[in-house]
């Protein structure tokens, strides 16, 4: 495919790696924030391209992974009830909790449906005004534009029998809290190309000055990480700390402007709660005063559920980047794709699925 | 989840009140997508698609800076094996 397939190509991507070990002097750990990024990397063996000494760390940009078990537990209590038809993305259906997941209460009984869009949602309280229909909404910014859409819509339309389980979160203030972080070996990051898409590269201005830290916005392919760690390395070895675009067939400085607006207007900027992170303050994303009728949590009145993590699943390491998924041990042993223990083992973005699909044993 | 998938805008429809869609064909699978936050996107332009949104279109003049910044990166370490 056009604008796919010429980003996969060995011969350019060896050029890359030659010139990468050419230029480095020293280790460097770089993170690539994105878990389309990780897989990419796993899958194609990027980081074993790469010099020794040029450390990828896995980033916590895995929405379906940080989602706060807690709503896991209030999504299954919600699609329980006979009433409603329950829907998201595909991924969210298989993230355990409390030994329960919301495919498991589909068969059981409760109406849940994967979607495409936040969108389709809209349609499916249309054709069904006597069911309440519930949407997921999980993503980073890539993802909440198409929200915004689906509840700017749904107000349009004066839907009564649509809302959302709201767990929306923002790149960069999780970046920050992971540079903050006493212990962080973060030296560079690659930023995730497709949210940088919404926001902009000129986003991360403030926090390459203030953590002297290099940014370099990126893509996915294999040709796309490889060009971005090579950014990355040549401002690490000059002392610099910039952002720099390596995507510029899709990410503009100051991003989508359209998408942008639409998001301001339906959400304002609120404190989450990242599984595997704890709370980051101003990292999420709540419904307007305005849009309140659309919140799910307040409109079944749910109140705060108790939940434990399995204590053998460390996916909270994982999703920090301090530990990879063949370091924790349960990988491959208690915890697979088919009787996952933590969010990034279900994930088509999760760290944990990544190395289990694309590593053998040895 | 953060994924995009280019395709070319092979339809738009007339915009309503609530959105502008079209037809986004991938590789020869056509699908539906809103084309709201792209309004500058024309037939035949490509497009970065999100859970159904068009987020970006693709800049084609942009499209060989991976290659452009290899090549000019040889040419630079070149120059300084050659000095001046």
């Amino acid at each position: 495919m056009k604008y796919l397939d010429e980003y996969r190509d060995g011969a350019t991507a060896r050029t890359y790696a030659q010139e990468i070990a050419r230029i480095t002097t020293r280790p460097w750990s770089i993170m690539e924030v994105c878990g389309g990024q990780t897989h990419s990397i796993v899958k194609y063996g990027i980081d074993t391209l790469l010099p020794a000494g040029i450390a990828l760390i896995h980033g916590p940009g895995c929405p379906v992974c940080v989602t706060p078990v807690d709503l896991i537990d209030k999504a299954i209590l919600i699609a329980s009830r006979p009433s409603v038809i329950f829907c998201s993305f595909g991924d969210m259906l298989r993230v355990p909790s409390n030994g329960d997941d919301l495919l498991a209460a589909k068969a059981r009984g409760s109406d849940v449906r994967i979607l495409y869009s936040p969108t389709d949602a809209v349609q499916l309280a249309v054709s069904n005004p006597g069911r309440e229909v519930v949407f997921f909404a999980i993503g980073f910014e890539t993802t909440a534009p198409a929200t915004a859409m689906a509840v700017w819509q749904a107000a349009q339309l004066g839907l009564k029998n649509f809302s959302l389980l709201v767990s929306h979160v923002l790149a960069p203030p999780a970046m920050e809290a992971l540079l903050s972080s006493p212990d962080c070996r973060v030296q560079a990051f690659l930023a995730a190309g497709h949210v940088c898409a919404v926001t902009g590269s000129e986003i991360y201005e403030a926090m390459a000055k203030r953590f002297h830290v290099p940014v370099v916005v990126t893509g996915f392919e294999p040709l796309d990480i490889l060009q971005g760690v090579l950014m990355c390395v040549r401002q690490l070895e000059s002392g610099q700390a910039k952002v720099e675009n390596q995507y510029t067939r899709a990410v503009r400085a100051a991003g989508n402007i359209h998408a942008q607006d639409l998001m301001r207007r339906v959400f304002q900027v609120a404190p989450q709660t990242w599984r595997g992170l704890g709370e980051i303050p101003q990292s999420g994303l709540a419904l307007r005063p305005g849009f309140e009728a659309f919140d799910a949590q307040k409109k079944f009145g749910l109140s705060s559920v108790h939940t434990c993590e399995p204590a053998e699943c460390q996916s909270g390491l994982v999703l920090q980047g301090r530990i990879k998924p063949p370091e924790c041990p349960a990988f491959r042993l208690g915890c697979t794709p088919e009787h996952p223990l933590g969010a990034p083992m279900v994930s088509s973005e999760g760290a944990c699925a990544a190395y289990f699909r694309y590593r053998s044993l040895a | 989840m953060c994924l995009a998938i280019p395709g070319k805008i092979t339809r738009i429809d007339e915009a309503d009140s609530l959105s502008r869609t079209g037809t986004v064909d991938f590789g020869g699978i056509a699908k539906s997508v809103n084309l709201t936050f792209v309004p500058e996107a024309k037939l035949g332009d490509y497009v970065l698609v999100h859970v159904g949104f068009a987020i970006s279109q693709v800049d084609e003049s942009e499209a060989n800076a991976v290659f452009d910044y290899l090549r000019e990166m040889g040419e630079l370490s070149e120059l300084k094996e050659r000095g001046p």
